[in-house]
C-alpha cells in the first residue's frame, strides 16, 4: 500500500470511529459519569465495532491495529470519554498485550476471543492500599497448593476492577513475583467499586479482595517469578502508551473546547479572542497538542519496528501528554471563566479528568526519573 | 564482533549508572547492582530475540538468566546449540 492510500485509509478509519463515538457516547458521557458506570449496551457496541480488541491479531477477533491507529483509536474514545478509554486501557492496553506477549497458545486461545467479543472484559490488579509505584513489593501473596496456587490478599484503585470478568493479579511468594489470570467469580474474591472519585467515576474503579482463592496451574501466566521484570513491565509500558494517547486526547478536546468557547463569548464589546492573553492560552495549548502529537507518533513508530529505544520514547511520550493534558483543561477552564464549573460544557469533566494521568502507569516523577537517567547516559558525549 | 562483545556493549549503552561508577564485569548481576533499571529487562529480552534471531521460551523466562553477560551467553550458547 503506497503511503498516501495507507494514509487516506487511517483518515478513514478515524472518520468511522469518530462518527460512532459522536453517535454513541459523546451525548451520554455526561450521564455515564453521573451514573457512574458504562451501559452493557455500549460495551455490547464497543465490542461489535472491534474496538475492545483493536490491537488483537485477527485470529483473536481482534482488528489487527498497529500502534499508531491503536493510538488514534484510543484518543478518539478518550477525547469525549476518559472511562470508556479506561477500558481500552487495562482490557486491551495492560491486559491484552501482556497476554499475547507470555501467553500460552492455550492461554491466548482460552481468553483472547472471548475478550475481543466483549464476553470477558479484564482488568489490571497491580496496585494495593500500601503500593503503588513500589510494584517489586506487591503483599498480594500466593502459596502453592495442590494443582495450583491460592491468592490472599487485598488490591486497590483496580480500574474496571469492580465491573472485569478476569483480573491479571500480581503477588509474591517471599522473594518472588508471578502473575496469575483470575476468574472474577471465583470463590473468595470480594469486590466493590470506590466511588464518588474525581476522576473515572465510571471506570469501575474496585477493591478486590482475595482470600484464600484457588487458581489452576494452568492460569499462572508467564513463569513463576516472572511476575515483576517481565509481566509488569509490559503492561505498563503498554499502558504507558494508552496513556500518552488518552493525555493527548483530553488536550485535543480541550483546545477544541477552548477554542469554540473563544470565538462564540464576547466581553468588552468583542470576542474574548481578541485578548491577547486570551491567545496566549491558545497558542499554548496548540504548540503543546502538536509537539504532544509528534511524541505520540514518534513511540507509535518506534513501536511499530520493535526498537529498542521505544520503551523510553513511550515514557517520554507519556510524561508529555499527561502534563499537557492537565496545562490545556486548565487553560480551557479558565477560558471559560465560571462556566468551566458547570457539567453543561465539557471542560468542567476534562479538568478533573487530566489530573490521574500524572498519577498511573507511572507517576510524572517517577517517569522524570527514568528520563533524567536516560539523558544522563545518553546526552553524555 | 563476537557475540559477547556485543551483549557487552548493548549493556554498557544502557547503564544507568556513570562510566566511573561501573566498572562492569563478566560475571557481575547488573540488576542487583543496579547498573539498569527493571525496564531494562525488556529491552535486553527484545534485543536478544531480535539480535540473534532466537525466541525465548516462557521457561527460560528466568532473570537469572539475563543477570550477567556470562549467563546471557551461556543461555545464547544453549540456544543455538553450542557446544563446548
Amino acid at each position: 500500500m503506497s503511503e498516501t492510500v495507507a494514509q487516506t485509509e487511517a483518515a478513514f478509519q478515524v472518520g468511522r470511529v469518530r462518527q460512532f463515538v459522536d453517535k454513541e457516547i459523546r451525548p451520554y458521557t455526561s450521564e455515564f459519569d453521573k451514573e457512574q458506570l458504562i451501559p452493557e449496551t455500549l460495551i455490547k457496541k464497543l465490542a461489535n465495532k472491534g474496538y475492545l480488541a483493536g490491537n488483537f491479531p485477527k485470529a483473536y477477533g481482534g482488528l489487527g491495529l498497529g500502534p499508531l491507529d491503536y493510538g488514534r483509536l484510543t484518543e478518539e474514545i478518550g477525547r469525549v470519554s476518559p472511562a470508556v478509554r479506561s477500558v481500552l486501557t487495562v482490557h486491551c492496553s495492560l491486559v491484552g498485550e501482556s497476554l499475547l506477549r507470555w501467553g500460552s497458545i492455550e492461554q491466548k486461545e482460552k481468553f483472547l476471543p472471548k475478550m475481543a467479543s466483549g464476553d470477558t472484559l479484564a482488568a489490571f490488579a497491580l496496585s494495593e492500599p500500601s503500593i503503588g509505584s513500589d510494584a517489586r513489593n506487591v503483599v498480594t501473596s500466593y502459596t502453592k497448593a495442590d494443582k495450583g496456587y491460592l491468592i490472599n490478599g487485598k488490591k486497590k484503585w483496580i480500574t474496571m476492577g469492580a465491573r472485569a470478568d478476569l483480573l491479571l493479579v500480581i503477588a509474591s511468594c517471599e522473594d518472588q513475583v508471578s502473575a496469575f489470570l483470575v476468574d472474577s467469580n471465583t470463590e473468595g474474591i470480594s469486590r466493590s467499586q470506590i466511588m464518588d472519585l474525581m476522576a473515572g467515576r465510571a471506570a469501575y474503579t474496585g477493591e478486590i479482595e482475595f482470600d484464600n482463592v484457588f487458581v489452576p496451574e494452568s492460569h499462572l501466566l508467564g513463569n513463576e517469578g516472572g511476575g515483576f521484570a517481565y509481566i509488569v513491565n509490559t503492561a505498563l509500558d503498554h499502558g504507558r502508551y494508552s496513556i500518552a494517547w488518552a493525555g493527548l486526547a483530553v488536550a485535543q478536546e480541550a483546545l477544541h473546547a477552548m477554542v469554540k468557547y473563544a470565538r462564540k463569548r464576547k466581553q468588552f464589546g468583542t470576542g474574548i479572542y481578541n485578548h491577547q492573553l486570551v491567545q496566549e492560552m491558545i497558542s499554548n495549548a496548540v504548540v503543546n497538542v502538536e509537539a504532544g502529537r509528534a511524541l505520540c507518533t514518534k513511540a507509535a513508530a518506534l513501536r511499530a519496528e520493535q526498537h529498542e529505544d521505544a520503551t523510553i520514547q513511550t515514557t517520554i511520550a507519556k510524561q508529555f501528554a499527561s502534563k499537557i493534558a492537565n496545562s490545556v483543561a486548565n487553560d480551557a477552564l479558565q477560558v471559560h471563566g465560571a462556566n468551566g464549573f458547570s457539567t453543561e460544557f465539557i471542560v468542567e469533566q476534562l479538568y478533573r479528568e487530566a489530573k490521574v494521568f500524572e498519577v498511573i502507569e507511572g507517576s510524572t516523577q517517577i517517569l522524570q526519573q527514568v528520563i533524567a537517567r536516560h539523558g544522563l547516559t545518553r546526552f553524555h558525549k | 564482533m563476537n557475540q559477547k562483545e556485543q551483549v557487552r556493549q548493548f549493556i554498557e549503552s544502557n547503564l544507568i549508572v556513570f562510566e566511573d561508577e561501573a566498572d562492569l564485569k563478566d560475571d557481575d548481576n547488573i540488576f542487583q547492582l543496579g547498573y539498569v533499571n527493571s525496564l531494562f529487562a525488556m529491552k535486553l529480552l527484545n534485543y536478544i530475540e531480535s539480535e540473534f534471531n532466537v525466541k525465548i521460551e516462557t521457561d527460560e523466562m528466568d532473570i537469572k538468566n539475563f543477570s550477567s553477560v556470562n549467563n546471557i551467553i551461556a543461555l545464547l550458547d544453549r540456544k543455538l546449540g553450542v557446544t563446548e
